[in-house]
């Protein structure tokens, strides 16, 4: 059965002054699907993030979401994109002046016109879905954990049953054990929505564990992608060192 | 030789200046942008209103002791300079023309430059280096509107009632001295300061206050916008707005004055 491609992207360049940073992405990600962008830090990773969601402009390429192209675009266009979209942040990024419910709420509330009533009788819901009970709704996210921080980021980005979801190296600073209670709750609420994913990570545990298919980034091309089970048969050198985790091999780290 | 040593010495005179005029149409751009977000919907009124508590209400003791010791002093002094002849309508008049005219807005546009400014850039800086507003964005919420249209909004409006308030302390800080401590008969004082009073002069001074409010807000918002790397970059954010939008203050209370009263 043919899958239909979510989220294509063709040579992808972007730069900050002087430093390259995206060299040439291309990436295809099909509906329902699970990929895992992996890469050492400052490979680009994030940044590629931020130009699928139209948050950086990137300098040349193409992004089609839905084969709508979203490279050049007025405002309007990409802003009803968000709609589709949910993102979780790498530090969580909630409104820190806002309750832990009305931060799992807010697009309900500000943009969709639900009421305050109902939009924390659904946060509250969704809240218990990542495991987090009624008491803590009316904290605020400076009074929560790492771990919970992170589980209600989940539940703001998953609120509005988006079609693509985007993790921002979802397990990072985050405990062995919690890691894995967010890479379940991941893949839990993925396949609950039925939506797309990229996810991008370092975390080899998480990435082998929530992945339907990695891609490798390095020096702002993807040098390799395959299953998980294609991963370790690869003997493509960078992807081997890096699964190692090793400081010796072809990826030179600059100190 | 020569020519090496021009090249640096040009080099040292370019950079700056290509910095700064990136910078400066770094800063139209988001003028531009943000003065269209105060006129398109939709409207956060409760966070509007929010931020009138934040300049309005939490900066009246700010601004009244400021404007009250500025009315005192200029009492004192120019009871000092002008003594003896017609002594009470002098004071009352230079007291009411001072006070209005500058002091109250510029002084209490300052300390809300400091409380205000900084405040601002603190807050939007943090939720620029923590990823908020990134998170703003893909909750559909231009942080545009969110964050900067309310603030704009707030100051304009807020800082000239402040500082028609700071006006009234100001006007009976003077008052206070000229009456318990020079010894003017009250009458007399209050009625040299109504004989004198100009609507223009208290219009200048209200006009310069929504300026200067204006300028707070949208230089808070700037650099708490565009502030990047960490608690430093924050820090910098903060600084930069309290002296930006001091010297501003600075440079529009000339014009301001210039444009209502010479000519």
């Amino acid at each position: 059965m043919d899958k239909k491609i979510k989220i294509s992207i063709r040579d992808l360049y972007k730069s900050f002054g002087k430093k390259q940073v995206l060299n040439g992405v291309n990436l295809d990600l099909y509906q329902g699907e699970s990929l895992v962008v992996i890469g050492g830090s400052g490979t680009g990773k994030s940044v590629l993030i931020k130009c699928i969601q139209g948050l950086l402009t990137p300098d040349g390429g193409s992004i089609k979401i839905d084969n709508q192209e979203m490279v050049g675009q007025n405002s309007e266009i990409i802003e009803n994109m968000h709609s589709k979209m949910g993102m979780l942040f790498q530090g969580g990024a909630l409104f820190d002046s806002l309750t832990v419910w009305e931060n799992v709420a807010f697009d309900l509330i500000q943009n969709r016109g639900v009421n305050k009533k109902e939009a924390k009788i659904v946060a509250v819901k969704v809240l218990r879905q990542v495991g987090l009970g009624a008491d803590i709704a009316d904290l605020y996210p400076s009074e929560l954990s790492g771990g919970m921080q992170k589980r209600v980021g989940l539940a703001r980005a998953v609120i509005t049953k988006p079609e693509i979801i985007f993790f921002d190296e979802p397990t990072t600073g985050l405990d062995p054990i919690m890691a894995d209670v967010i890479n379940d709750l991941i893949i839990e609420s993925a396949k609950d929505l039925g939506a797309t994913t990229l996810t991008i990570t370092h975390d080899m545990t998480s990435a082998r564990k929530i992945a339907d298919k990695i891609a490798m980034l390095y020096q702002g091309k993807i040098i390799w992608s395959g299953t998980v089970r294609d991963l370790d048969k690869t003997d493509n050198p960078f992807v081997r060192q890096f699964i190692q985790g090793s400081s010796k091999g072809p990826i030179s780290v600059e100190v | 030789m020569i020519i090496n040593f021009i090249e640096t010495f040009l080099r040292a005179l370019g950079k700056p200046l290509v910095k700064f005029l990136s910078s400066l149409g770094d800063l139209t751009a988001f003028v531009v942008r943000a003065i269209y977000h105060c006129f398109v919907p939709p409207f956060y009124f409760k966070l509007f209103f929010k931020q009138v508590l934040d300049i309005g209400f939490y900066s009246l003791p700010v601004v009244g002791l400021t404007t009250l010791f500025a009315g005192m002093v200029i009492a004192l002094q120019t009871y000092s300079g002008f003594s003896g002849f017609k002594a009470e309508s002098v004071i009352a008049s230079v007291v009411l023309i001072s006070v209005t005219r500058e002091l109250a807005p510029v002084l209490s546009a300052l300390m809300v430059a400091g409380r205000i400014g900084a405040a601002m850039a603190a807050e939007i800086g943090t939720m620029r280096v923590t990823e908020q507003i990134d998170a703003l964005v893909t909750l559909s919420t231009n942080p545009f509107k969110y964050l900067v249209s309310p603030r704009l909004w707030a100051g304009l409006i807020v800082l000239p009632l402040l500082v028609f308030i700071g006006d009234i302390i100001g006007i009976f800080g003077g008052y206070v001295v000229g009456v318990y401590k020079l010894g003017f008969n009250p009458a007399n004082y209050i009625n040299a300061t109504f004989e004198d009073l100009q609507i223009i002069g208290i219009v200048s001074g209200l006009v310069k206050a929504a300026v200067f409010g204006f300028i707070i807000s949208m230089m808070g918002c700037y650099h708490g916008y565009k502030s990047k790397g960490g608690a430093q970059g924050v820090g910098n954010a903060t600084t930069n707005a309290v002296v930006s939008s001091s010297i501003l203050i600075l440079i529009f209370n000339y014009l301001i004055t210039e444009m209502f009263f010479s000519r």
